[in-house]
């Protein structure tokens, strides 16, 4: 397991696109969360996109560059931390591409002036929670669940991926964690079926029966709402979504820093295309 | 004599094979670019039985498999498939001969663009493009900016208003770009090496 016994107090951190715009909601959420749980969260100075699956369609040597710089502007002595399945996997696979390839390296550590560690350790937040242990969550947990009853959703890249592999496999984990704070996972619906990801934008009509799918599951599970670790996922699902009536899709980070006592749950809750404030009140998570 | 009978009992793909028009090489172009191992292939279906997006596809991924083994490149790279899929890998999990079709998949997207074939799904090509542009330009992508531009694109200004002026309201797409300082850095990586 990449990074085993890392000092996990100081994280560099990759918001990447999405949460730095339209999924600002769980960009803020997950920073309340970290603070609450003591982790001390440092934003890669001048980040770029991570890649992006249209510049590794159209071009995977500049989208191979764009990941790179990433990885030159991350301090080698603390973990990079992605929030983003996708920024993630594209981070992890160009890191594995320059350990494989030495010639690339140092065409890279010259073309960005800087050094680029191959002993940096890129992992998901996710991992970072379930290192620092049941014990700590217990601890912050401040507002219980109250049986919240969710689809933990984790779309179709965190775990997927062939060169994703390398390292533990956290399947479940997102359940386990929400689980700990009185949440009850349901597991069996769509939890890991594509979102659609950026067919979305130009053909929405493959988009539209498959989240359909994905929510008719949720809700024949018995699903209040869906939990999802992406927000690519997030958007897919609440934008596309034609049934009624609409379940709430959560962003992972906002129910955990619900539990963990954050107050500003307002400012997320109103960027929702569909509002989950009823459902939280009337399970009196929120007034 | 009988009429040929159908390449493949696919839809949309009852084309007969003509051999003369045979890529003999395309099969093992295609293994070396996406270190994919195509032989192993029993053609069982697993990988279009779970893809979530066979609705959108014209041949199955296994389908897309079978043309480039008979070297059916012209068929192959014009798919509608290989833009359908957004590479969620769902099919190389599923597959148990332990193919990665996505990689497959993939390969064949650069090859088409890189041998100017027809694209088939010309709007996710057009979406592609206004994203690496917002990135070009900011080095980071510009949802609002990219959705205008790819509707001024493909001329749909009404297809999704309705969920675009959603987003709008709640703020989910910034008028503002967010941008690298260091953009310097980025368009650099746009400019041939010989021209810099």
């Amino acid at each position: 397991m990449p990074g085993r016994g890392l000092n996990l107090t100081d994280l560099s951190y990759f918001p990447g696109c999405s949460l730095e715009s339209s999924a600002r909601e769980s960009n803020i959420s997950m920073m309340e969360a970290a603070e609450i749980l003591g982790l001390n969260l440092i934003e890669l100075e001048d980040w770029n996109c991570c890649g992006s699956s249209s510049a590794n369609i159209l071009d995977k040597e500049i989208a191979f560059s764009l990941a790179v710089r990433n990885l030159s502007l991350a301090p080698p002595d603390r973990p990079l931390m992605a929030m983003c399945p996708r920024c993630l996997y594209h981070l992890r696979e160009a890191h594995q591409r320059l350990k494989e390839e030495p010639e690339t390296l140092r065409a890279q550590e010259r073309r960005w002036g800087r050094p680029i560690s191959l002993g940096l350790s890129i992992i998901h937040f996710l991992e970072v929670l379930v290192r620092l242990g049941p014990a700590r969550l217990q601890q912050g947990l401040v507002r219980n669940l109250n049986g919240l009853k969710f689809v933990p959703y984790y779309g179709c890249t965190l775990f997927r991926p062939p060169s994703l592999r390398q390292g533990s496999y956290y399947q479940g984990e997102m359940g386990n964690v929400l689980t700990m704070l009185g949440g009850v996972p349901l597991d069996k619906a769509l939890t890991q079926r594509c979102c659609g990801s950026f067919l979305s934008a130009a053909r929405a009509d493959v988009v539209t029966p498959l989240v359909n799918e994905i929510l008719a599951s949720a809700v024949a599970a018995g699903a209040e709402c869906l939990v999802t670790s992406c927000a690519m996922c997030q958007l897919n699902l609440e934008i596309r979504c034609t049934w009624e009536p609409r379940l709430p899709i959560f962003h992972f980070s906002e129910i955990l820093a619900l539990a963990l006592g954050a107050q500003d749950y307002e400012g997320w809750f109103t960027r929702h295309l569909v509002d989950p404030r009823p459902l939280l009140q009337a399970r009196e998570l929120i007034p | 004599m009988n009429p040929p009978a159908p390449a493949l009992n696919l839809r949309g793909a009852a084309s007969p094979i003509v051999l003369a028009e045979q890529d003999r090489y395309l099969a093992r172009d295609i293994e070396r670019l996406s270190r994919a191992n195509l032989s192993r292939c029993f053609h069982c279906r697993s990988c279009g039985n779970g893809c979530p997006f066979i609705r959108g596809m014209d041949y199955p991924p296994n389908g897309i498999i079978r043309l480039v083994q008979y070297g059916l490149r012209r068929q192959a790279l014009e798919s509608h498939t290989i833009w359908i899929c957004v590479g969620c890998h769902t099919c190389s999990v599923q597959c148990p001969m332990g193919i990665d079709i996505a990689a497959i998949m993939a390969t064949l997207r650069r090859l088409a663009l890189a041998e100017g074939a027809m694209i088939a799904e010309t709007n996710i090509l057009d979406f592609h493009r206004e994203v690496l542009q917002s990135i070009k330009q900011y080095g980071r992508a510009h949802k609002l900016g990219i959705m205008l531009r790819y509707k001024a694109r493909v001329r749909q200004w009404f297809a999704d208003l309705d969920v675009g002026l959603r987003m709008l309201a709640k703020r989910k797409m910034d008028l503002k770009a967010s941008r690298v300082k260091a953009i310097g850095e980025i368009t650099r990586l746009f400019i041939p090496h010989w021209k810099r």
